[in-house]
């Protein structure tokens, strides 16, 4: 019988796994951005020393894996599984990062909400006595995805004002079966959501009917209300994407506005880094949890926190097709205890 | 029944994302686009002149001399990083001119040179500017075809 799930699409782990560390680090952009204190590394030059920069991205994901393992005091060996992935055909970043660190992977592909659904599965490892130490982790890389899914960077073309920045950047979670850190004390796996969205410079749009429907899932599953949390936060809405969905949340009878924002509202500063909607890509919620959120959780100023990484299902082929863009969002609840 | 629902669901979120839309501004977009391509315009057509003048060629041979010029001068600045940058203020201003036409064959041609120069730069320098080459050269063909018959 399945104890441990709760209501239509809720996970409840009854020992909550601790993540005991994180590691983040960032494009040069992304240093630039209000939370730049907040990263591990900021790197000065986004090529990172390789030749392509698919291998820079594949670097970024090994650093953070790297950092985050050794402020855990632990060696890569003494991790059971890696679980992570990234926006490339075949999983291009994480894979090439895992034969080098010669850890078990999981490889995932979720789009942008990569991140939460690698830490849910790691979650579900760690609760269900298959592990003790493993690491979640996802990467994106502007250059990378620019030339996967749109156009050379040399075009001369406008983008549009809906249009998202996608960010550079890895971030890794190390989590444990027992430790001080912050707990993962429920995990609400998302439905695909699709309502017919075919602008491929609005993925806010196509996301946000799914980060809402998570969202309201997740307080329906677990009988919490939204002022349960401190803060709850999707992976890359854009503040487009953050509107509809608080919309969308309204007319399913949550009123969510306060404690409600969006890690990619918040790693750039539109004004003045011209990002237009705001940041995205599987490194987006990365690197805005394992920086700036893992350090309020630490520091208490956040004691119970919703990551929702929000993705869009967007692929060049089926869009060429005439299909929508389909979108999904995982949520996870992050709580610290104590005082 | 349940599609039905389902239309009209997309339907009203349709709306929903429209209304929530930002609106660019037209009137500076438009703006942008004619002062930049209106100065590329004056570029290419000095150029003309000036070669006419000089190089005593003909009116047709002078438009030959500036179209290479202007596609040299449209690669030269894609290749220093500079023709985005103008396509981001200029938008359609910078894309038109035949400068834009440089710009899109020679940006894949940079992008996917690690791929090799023969299954990267030399396949994929066409996939901006492929579809304009076959339909314009198919149009001019057919137009030829129907000027032959009626001239």
């Amino acid at each position: 019988m399945a104890v441990k799930k709760i209501g239509r699409q809720t996970i409840k782990f009854s020992s909550p796994p601790s993540i005991l560390t994180t590691a983040s680090i960032v494009g040069p952009k992304e240093g630039q951005g209000p939370l730049a204190d907040y990263y591990d590394e900021v790197l000065e030059d986004d090529l990172f020393g390789e030749d392509s920069w698919e291998m820079a991205e594949s670097k970024l994901l090994k650093e953070a894996v790297t950092i985050a393992i050794s402020k855990g005091k632990l060696k890569i060996p003494d991790i059971d599984f890696m679980i992570g992935g990234d926006l490339l055909n075949q999983l291009i970043s994480t894979t090439f990062a895992a034969r080098d660190l010669e850890l078990p992977l999981y490889g995932l592909y979720g789009a942008c909400s990569t991140f939460t659904e690698a830490i849910s599965i790691g979650a579900v490892l760690l609760d269900g006595g298959f592990a003790d130490k493993v690491i979640a982790t996802t990467s994106s890389h502007f250059s990378t995805a620019e030339r996967q899914f749109r156009y050379p960077l040399e075009l001369g073309n406008q983008r549009s004002l809906t249009s998202q920045w996608t960010v550079t950047g890895s971030g890794a979670a190390l989590l444990t079966s027992s430790g001080n850190g912050p707990v993962v004390t429920y995990s609400t796996i998302g439905k695909v959501v699709d309502l017919g969205i075919t602008d491929v410079n609005n993925m806010g749009a196509a996301m946000a009917p799914a980060a809402a429907n998570t969202i309201a899932t997740h307080l329906t599953d677990t009988g919490r209300g939204p002022e349960d949390y401190d803060l709850i936060i999707t992976g890359d809405l854009g503040k487009y994407g953050r509107d509809i969905a608080v919309e969308l949340m309204k007319k399913e009878g949550f009123r969510i506005v306060k404690n409600f924002t969006d890690c990619g509202i918040e790693i750039f500063d539109d004004k003045k880094q011209d990002t237009h909607a705001g940041g995205s890509g599987c490194g987006c919620s990365a690197v805005v949890f394992c920086g700036f959120l893992y350090r309020q959780l630490i520091l208490k100023k956040i004691k119970k926190l919703l990551l929702v990484s929000t993705g869009a299902l967007f692929s060049p082929t089926s869009f060429q097709q005439g299909e929508s863009i389909p979108g999904i969002a995982h949520a996870i609840a992050v709580e610290m205890k104590g005082n | 029944m349940a599609r039905r629902m389902k239309t009209q669901e997309k339907k009203e979120f349709q709306k929903l994302v429209d209304s929530n839309n930002p609106k660019p501004n037209l009137l500076l977009n438009c703006f942008w686009a004619f002062s930049v391509g209106g100065l590329i315009c004056i570029v290419g057509q000095f150029l003309h002149n000036t070669i006419e003048s000089v190089f005593k060629l003909s009116h047709l041979e002078s438009t030959n001399v500036t179209t290479l010029i202007m596609i040299f001068i449209g690669a030269f600045l894609t290749g220093i990083g500079v023709y985005d940058k103008i396509g981001k203020v200029a938008g359609a201003g910078s894309i038109v001119p035949i400068t834009g036409f440089a710009n899109s064959v020679v940006s894949p041609a940079m992008e996917f040179k690690r791929e090799g120069f023969i299954f990267g730069v030399a396949a994929k320098m066409f996939s901006i500017a492929g579809p304009v080459l076959v339909y314009g050269i198919t149009t001019s063909v057919i137009v030829g075809i129907v000027y032959y018959f009626i001239r």
